[in-house]
């Protein structure tokens, strides 16, 4: 596999090293605008990036995410403004709303494949919105929930930036450490063929539970930091667009390269933000563009660049 | 260098340096007012979007985007009838384009998304079609201002008076369950049973509802002297329709929200809607010179008569526009900004009489009781029968008291117990 050789070269370490420094001192020339940016494309990024761990490294595409994500920015949101809790407890109390609903997602959803797994998570996704959307006496309703949650430690824009980018670090670290154990290769082995799998003696479910919860929450993760960012959260959150898009960004990136999702998300929420300041019209480019990315890099962009690559290094 | 270019370069730049607050305000005074607007262009509620960017281009236009000898650019957003783009779409006007002030939005969790947002930032923002109760009462924040806007439950309690006066004793509700219903149905259930009246059963559905039989079917055996309805858009369309096919139109007398008779609804219709009682600021049929001048030349640019959206656009820029000109342009000054929109008693607007704002930053006005009535050229519009004159939010209510009392909510009507 490519992700594991790749590792070892000093290249890539270099690459990310590169990387990582740029994000750091990224404050320093940007815009107060564009930093708030740069932290959306991170955590949107991270929950791209925990979709790719079901849709590159497992052969599952969920339609769930979206719910998973929101549901850890309501738990956080009410926590803070309803509950009175800290914000830190609250942070844990929402990842961990999170993972528990990812795992029951896991259990409902690990015995389906393909088409059904995608409709499964879908429907399992629509009843976390509908919940939201009318459970008004704890969630809002359609006004959702706001207040002013940001620790005091993170209340200066650049601080907080820098916290989502060791964030989004330490996630992408976790995650790829994850995919490539020995545990994230028998996922692997699942999305290349679970009947083989089962056959060499593995609990193909229990792993798919597994790989889902992680991935959940890793979502969740992303979904409590997006409560600290926008300090409001509403049905659109755990709506299906917010599933549908995260899974875009994943694909736009390219599946199954983990870093693709930092690009993806860059993509969609640099163009949706530049388009939509020029033309009402800009839903028709974002769709044109994501057409001919489809047309032209079905690898995503990172898959298409490393597809590049290795092309022109067998021919030199 | 010679002496002479020393002794000249010398020269400008001490002078320069002592007038040097001088060009530095021309400056600021020579850049444009930057006002940032965003509605719905995209989304299910589009066409409303639409006609808030019409009213609001268009009294920029009469004014030739000029306000006290300033330019005025307007930078218009789509918040795509979502929060949270609405969220990020503020964030690029206020930290990206440097607005001076924002204004707009329709549904209130997009308006109530921003409000959280500028009351971190302290930038101004002008709600002329946010409704939320909240806004201007329990949850104020002192630089968000109803500019011709109105709070939710503030003009169906006059309605609710009205229908006490017909004699009225006995009223169901049906509502779109949300807070924008919620808070509607609560002002004219608590002064309705207040004034004797009793409220028999309240019904409320889901945003987009398709059928109405259930709701419908029920009201028959109610035994109710009137209906009290709360819809808007496409709703209020089909709840009007089907109310009419039920064979209840003229049998049960239709109150309305005043969006449920909207221009932006009842344009589109037939004779069906004739006779639907409401309650609101606007009557576009009004017998007076300065909304009839308003009314005409906004059909005449736009080819359709001006809905509640391109209304309070209209006058909501109007007032924030007065109030730039009493501080000579310096629209720098937010706090400043603040206090004179909040001291400006708007005099010309479409209203055609003087409009000014209480201590909470939402209009007191003269609210008509309308009935949809046909014109001559067979289309319909709302023509005020009766008038309140200067409404609070508040009502007649103690406004401290009031807002002690919770939020309007669907387990919450403020119903007196008898």
């Amino acid at each position: 596999m490519s992700g594991l050789s790749r590792s070892k070269s000093p290249m890539g370490a270099l690459v990310v090293v590169a990387v990582l420094a740029v994000g750091v001192i990224a404050p320093y020339f940007l815009s107060r605008y564009q930093i708030g940016l740069a932290t959306q494309i991170l955590i949107f990024g991270m929950l791209a990036m925990s979709i790719d761990i079901l849709v590159g490294f497992t052969g599952r595409t969920s339609l769930g995410h979206g719910a998973i994500f929101g549901t850890s920015t309501y738990v956080v949101l009410y926590c803070v403004t309803q509950a009175g809790m800290s914000p830190y407890l609250a942070v844990l109390l929402g990842i961990m709303s999170a993972t528990v609903l990812a795992a029951i997602f896991a259990l409902l959803a690990v015995r389906t494949n393909g088409v059904y797994f995608l409709l499964l998570t879908l429907a399992l996704g629509m009843i976390v919105w509908g919940i939201c959307l009318r459970w008004t006496q704890v969630t809002g309703g359609e006004n959702g929930l706001r207040g002013d949650i940001r620790p005091k430690a993170l209340a200066d824009y650049k601080d907080f930036y820098w916290f989502i980018l060791a964030l989004a670090a330490m996630v992408t670290f976790g995650i790829r450490r994850f995919v490539n154990s020995p545990f994230g290769l028998t996922l692997r082995g699942i999305r290349d063929s679970d009947s083989r799998m089962r056959s060499l003696g593995y609990n193909v479910p229990l792993h798919l539970f597994i790989g889902f919860t992680m991935s959940g929450f890793f979502a969740g993760v992303a979904g409590a930091v997006y409560a600290f960012f926008n300090n409001f959260v509403s049905p659109s959150t755990v709506a299906l667009t917010q599933s549908v898009e995260s899974l875009l960004m994943a694909i736009i990136g390219g599946v199954g390269t983990l870093y693709g999702s930092f690009i993806g998300a860059s993509a969609l929420i640099a163009l949706q933000n530049l388009v939509s300041s020029h033309t009402e019209r800009w839903q028709s480019v974002l769709g044109i563009t994501f057409t001919l990315i489809m047309i032209f890099a079905p690898e995503g962009i990172v898959g298409k660049f490393r597809a590049l690559r290795a092309k022109y290094s067998a021919k030199h | 260098m010679d002496r002479r270019q020393f002794l000249q370069s010398t020269a400008l730049g001490l002078a320069a340096a002592g007038t040097g607050l001088q060009p530095m305000r021309a400056m600021a005074q020579g850049e444009p007012i930057r006002i940032g607007l965003m509605a719905p262009l995209t989304g299910v509620i589009a066409s409303g979007g639409k006609e808030m960017v019409e009213g609001t281009q268009f009294w920029f236009e009469k004014i030739n985007y000029q306000i006290a000898g300033r330019k005025v650019e307007l930078i218009i957003e789509d918040d795509a009838s979502n929060p949270d783009t609405a969220l990020q779409k503020a964030r690029r006007l206020v930290e990206q384009n440097n607005v001076h002030f924002l204004t707009g939005n329709l549904l209130a969790n997009t308006g109530l998304a921003v409000a959280n947002y500028v009351k971190g930032t302290g930038t101004p923002y002008f709600i002329p079609i946010i409704a939320a109760d909240e806004l201007t009462q329990r949850g104020r924040i002192p630089n968000v201002i109803r500019t011709a806007g109105y709070s939710g439950s503030a003009f169906p309690r006059p309605l609710a008076d009205w229908a006490l006066k017909q004699g009225y004793k006995r009223i169901a509700t049906i509502s779109q369950d949300y807070t924008f219903g919620h808070e509607q149905c609560g002002g004219f259930s608590q002064v309705f049973t207040e004034g004797g009246g009793t409220i028999v059963q309240q019904f409320w559905h889901p945003l987009n509802t398709a059928d109405f039989s259930p709701y419908l079917g029920q009201i028959a055996d109610l035994k109710i002297d009137a209906i009290f309805v709360m819809e808007t858009g496409a709703d209020a369309t089909r709840f009007t329709q089907q109310f009419n096919s039920f064979g209840l139109k003229g049998k049960i007398p239709l109150l309305g929200a005043m969006n449920m008779t909207d221009q932006s609804v009842i344009r589109t219709m037939g004779a069906e809607v004739e006779g639907i009682i409401s309650a609101a600021h606007f009557a576009e049929g009004a017998d007076i010179a300065a909304t009839k001048d308003f009314v005409d030349a906004y059909t005449k640019k736009y080819e359709k008569i001006p809905s509640l959206y391109g209304f309070s656009m209209y006058s909501g820029m109007m007032w924030v526009s007065r109030a730039i000109e009493k501080l000579g342009g310096k629209v720098e000054d937010k706090a400043a900004l603040l206090d004179a929109v909040l001291k400006t008693e708007l005099a010309d607007s479409p209203l055609g009489k003087p409009v000014k704002l209480d201590a909470y930053g939402n209009p007191i006005y003269d609210v008509y009781i309308r009935k949809v009535t046909k014109r001559a050229d067979g289309k319909f519009w709302n023509v005020p029968v009766e008038t309140y004159p200067a409404v609070s939010q508040f009502w007649k209510y103690d406004p401290e008291t009031f807002m002690k009392e919770p939020a309007f909510s669907r387990t919450y009507q403020g119903v007196k117990k008898s």
